[in-house]
C-alpha cells in the first residue's frame, strides 16, 4: 500500500505539467480569443468588452487561478456549437469511445500475444514470417485507410457489416443506461437483440483499431519470448522434464510479459490518438469525433476538454500499467 | 585517470582502414545480406525523385476541375480515376508527393534540431538544465501523441506551418532523450577532456567534439520517426487541420474519397492512401535498416 501512495505522488507534477500546458494552449499563443467571439464583423469597442467579460484583459496568472478555480468545480467551459457544457458531453461520450478503444486493444493482444509467442517458439517458420509481415505492415497503415478498406470491402462489398454510422442501428432502441458500454448493458438486461445490433457496428472500428495495435505488442511478446527462451530457468525446466506447454507458458511467457506491458504505454498513445480517426471514419458518437467537430468549426472549449481529458486518462493509464508490473513481476514490488 | 581516459579512446588507426571506408564496406554488407533494406533505398530513390518531378510527369493539371468527366473509374485516360470534381487522382498523387514529403522532411529536421540541441545540452551539463529539460519531456509525454498535436494546430491555427511544428513539438521527447543519454555518457569521455584541456569554448565543445558523436544514432532515430511525422500530418490533415483543398494532399484525398467509399467508389481513397502507406512503410524499413547499419546491437 505504501509504494501505491508512493507511485499515486508522482503523477502529481505530471498532472500540473498537464493542465499548464492545456491552460498555455488557448491563452499565450497566437490569435486572440476575444476577436474570436465577438465574430468578424465586430467594432474594436465590443471586442474590448468581451475581453473585459472573458477575464483575457487580466494577467496570465491570474487568469491560470482562475482556470484552476474553474477545473476544481469541473467547469469546462461551454461548447459553443451544442450550447452544452464540456464536461457533460465529453461525459456522455466518453463511454462510447472507451468501448471501442478497449475492445480494440482486447482483439490486439488476443491476436498478438499467441502470435508473438508461435513465432518465438518456431523462429523462421511461417508464424514467424506472418509475424513480421504484420508488424511492418502494422505499424505503415494509416489508421483512417485501413477503416475506409474496411469499409469498401466488408460493408460495399461483402455486406458483412452494416452501414458505418453510430452505435447502433437507427432503428434499434438502445440498451438501458447502466455503464454506458452497449454491449455490456445490453447483456446485463438480457437485451440480445440490442446486443446483436451494436455488436454489427463495433466490431470493424474495433478490428481497425486493433490492427494498429497488434504491431508493437507482437514485436515486443516475440522479442522477449525469444530472450526467456534462450535463458537458463527454461533450460532447466526442460532438462528436469516438464512439458513444452508448461515450459512455455508458465516459465517463458510469465518471465516475458513484464516487456510486453511497458509496449502497452505507448500502445495506449497510439491507440488513444488512433480513436480519433477512427471514430472520424466510423461517424462513431465518442469524444474522438466530438473534439473534430468542434476543432472545424474554431470552438475551442471542447477541444481542450477533450485534450485534458485525453492526458488524464493517458497518465491514469500509465499507472495502471506501472502497478501491474507489481502484480506480475514480484521484484518490482520490493523495490518500489 | 584522464590519461587512461585518452588511450582506452585513441584508436590504433594504423592497420584498420578509414572509418569512411569501413562504413561503406559496412553498409555494402548490409544491402547485400538484407534484400528488404534494399528495396527499401530503392524505394526511398523513388520517392525523392517523384517529389522532385512530380509536377511534371503528371498528365493532368491537379487542380482543373471538369465536372463531365466527374467519378469516373481507373481507364486508360485517368489510370487512377477521377475524383468527385472531375480532377485526375494520378496526377493529384503525383504532385502531392513534394508537399507529403516536405512536411516530413522540415518536421524531422526541426525536431532534429530542436531535441538534440535541448538534449545534449541536458547531458552535458546536467543540473537545472536537465531537470527542466526532463520536466519538459515528460510533459509533452504525458498526452497521447496524436492528441496533443490536433490541440497545438488548434491553437496556433490551422495551417501547414503549425502541422510541421505540431508534428515536432510531439516528436521532441523521443529526440532529447537519445541526445541527452548519449551526451552525457561522453561528458567524461577522454576526447572531451582533451579538448577541454587544450582551451575550446563550451559551444565548440558541444558542436564539434560531442554531436559529431552522437550523430549516427540521431539518423537512425530520424529515419525511425519520418514514417510517424508523415502519418501524423496526414492524420491530421485527414480530420481537416492543415492543408486545405484544393491543395493536393495524401491525407486530405483519403478523407475528400471517405464519402464515396459507401457508394463504391474506391479509387479516390485508395491511391492516395495506398500512396501514404508506401512512403511509410518505406521510411520504416529504412529507419531498420539505417539502425542494422549504425548500431546492429539494437537489432530485434
Amino acid at each position: 500500500m505504501r509504494s501505491l501512495g508512493k507511485r499515486l505522488i508522482t503523477i502529481v507534477p505530471t498532472l500540473i505539467g498537464v493542465v499548464i500546458v492545456t491552460f498555455l494552449l488557448t491563452r499565450v499563443l497566437p490569435g486572440d480569443t476575444a476577436a474570436y467571439f465577438a465574430g468578424p464583423m465586430a467594432s474594436q469597442e465590443s471586442i474590448e468588452e468581451i475581453r473585459v467579460s472573458l477575464g483575457l484583459d487580466r494577467p496570465l496568472y491570474e487568469q491560470f487561478v482562475h482556470y484552476i478555480g474553474d477545473l476544481a468545480q469541473g467547469d469546462l467551459g461551454q461548447s459553443l456549437s451544442t450550447g452544452q457544457p464540456v464536461l457533460t458531453e465529453i461525459l456522455t461520450r466518453l463511454p462510447a469511445s472507451a468501448e471501442l478503444t478497449l475492445l480494440g486493444l482486447l482483439f490486439a493482444m488476443v491476436v498478438a500475444i499467441p502470435l508473438g509467442i508461435l513465432a518465438a517458439v518456431r523462429q523462421g517458420s511461417i508464424v514467424d514470417h506472418l509475424c513480421r509481415v504484420l508488424t511492418t505492415a502494422g505499424v505503415s497503415l494509416p489508421v483512417f485507410f485501413t477503416g475506409l478498406l474496411f469499409v469498401y470491402l466488408f460493408y460495399y462489398v461483402l455486406n458483412w457489416a452494416p452501414a458505418p454510422f453510430g452505435r447502433i442501428d437507427i432503428f434499434a432502441t438502445p440498451p438501458q443506461h447502466i455503464t454506458g458500454f452497449y454491449l455490456i448493458d445490453s447483456l446485463i438486461t438480457g437485451n440480445f437483440e440490442a446486443f446483436r445490433a451494436s455488436f454489427a457496428q463495433i466490431w470493424l472500428p474495433a478490428v481497425t483499431l486493433g490492427i494498429f495495435a497488434l504491431a508493437p505488442i507482437a514485436r515486443m511478446t516475440r522479442a522477449s519470448m525469444i530472450a526467456a527462451l534462450s535463458s537458463e530457468f527454461v533450460r532447466t525446466a526442460r532438462a528436469g522434464g516438464l512439458s513444452p506447454r508448461k515450459t512455455i507458458i508458465t516459465y517463458a511467457f510469465r518471465n516475458a510479459m513484464l516487456p510486453v506491458v511497458t509496449t502497452l504505454g505507448m500502445v495506449f498513445s497510439f491507440l488513444l490518438g488512433a480513436n480519433v480517426l477512427v471514430e472520424k471514419v466510423f461517424a462513431w458518437p465518442g469524444i474522438g469525433s466530438f473534439a473534430v467537430e468542434a476543432l472545424l468549426v474554431s470552438d475551442f472549449a471542447p477541444v481542450q476538454g477533450f485534450v485534458l481529458t485525453m492526458a488524464i486518462l493517458y497518465v491514469v493509464l500509465n499507472l495502471l500499467i506501472d502497478l501491474l508490473y507489481g502484480v506480475i513481476d514480484p521484484r518490482v514490488r520490493i523495490e518500489a | 585517470m584522464t590519461t587512461l581516459d585518452i588511450k582506452a579512446d585513441a584508436t590504433p588507426s594504423v592497420r584498420r582502414p578509414t572509418p569512411v571506408v569501413a562504413l561503406l564496406r559496412h553498409t555494402r554488407y548490409v544491402l547485400a545480406g538484407n534484400l528488404v533494406t534494399a528495396v527499401a533505398f530503392g524505394l526511398f530513390a523513388i520517392i525523392v525523385l517523384l517529389a522532385i518531378i512530380g509536377p511534371w510527369i503528371a498528365p493532368y493539371n491537379p487542380t482543373a476541375t471538369n465536372t463531365t468527366i466527374a467519378l469516373q473509374a481507373p481507364s486508360a485516360a485517368h489510370w487512377f480515376g477521377t475524383d468527385n470534381l472531375g480532377r485526375d487522382v494520378l496526377s493529384r498523387v503525383l504532385v502531392a508527393t513534394r508537399l507529403d514529403f516536405i512536411i516530413a522532411i522540415s518536421s524531422v529536421a526541426l525536431v532534429f534540431a530542436l531535441g538534440g540541441i535541448a538534449g545534449i545540452a541536458a547531458g552535458y551539463f546536467g543540473g537545472w538544465t536537465d531537470r527542466i529539460i526532463s520536466r519538459l519531456s515528460d510533459t509533452i509525454m504525458a498526452f497521447p501523441i496524436f492528441v496533443l498535436a490536433m490541440g497545438i494546430v488548434a491553437a496556433l491555427g490551422n495551417s501547414v506551418t503549425n502541422i510541421v511544428i505540431a508534428t515536432a513539438i510531439v516528436n521532441f521527447p523521443l529526440y532529447a532523450r537519445i541526445a541527452r543519454g548519449e551526451a552525457n555518457v561522453r561528458r567524461n569521455a577522454g576526447f572531451v577532456q582533451a579538448a577541454k584541456l587544450s582551451g575550446n569554448s563550451t559551444p565548440r565543445i558541444l558542436f564539434g567534439q560531442i554531436l559529431p558523436n552522437i550523430m549516427p544514432i540521431m539518423m537512425v532515430q530520424m529515419s525511425l520517426t519520418m514514417g510517424y511525422a508523415i502519418l501524423n500530418a496526414a492524420g491530421l490533415s485527414f480530420v481537416g487541420l492543415g492543408v486545405r483543398p484544393p491543395t493536393p494532399e495524401w491525407g486530405i484525398m483519403v478523407a475528400e474519397g471517405a464519402s464515396y467509399i459507401i457508394t463504391g467508389e474506391w479509387w479516390m481513397a485508395l491511391f492516395p492512401g495506398a500512396a501514404l502507406m508506401i512512403a511509410v512503410f518505406t521510411f520504416n524499413l529504412l529507419g531498420d535498416g539505417l539502425r542494422d547499419i549504425v548500431d546492429p546491437q539494437r537489432r530485434t
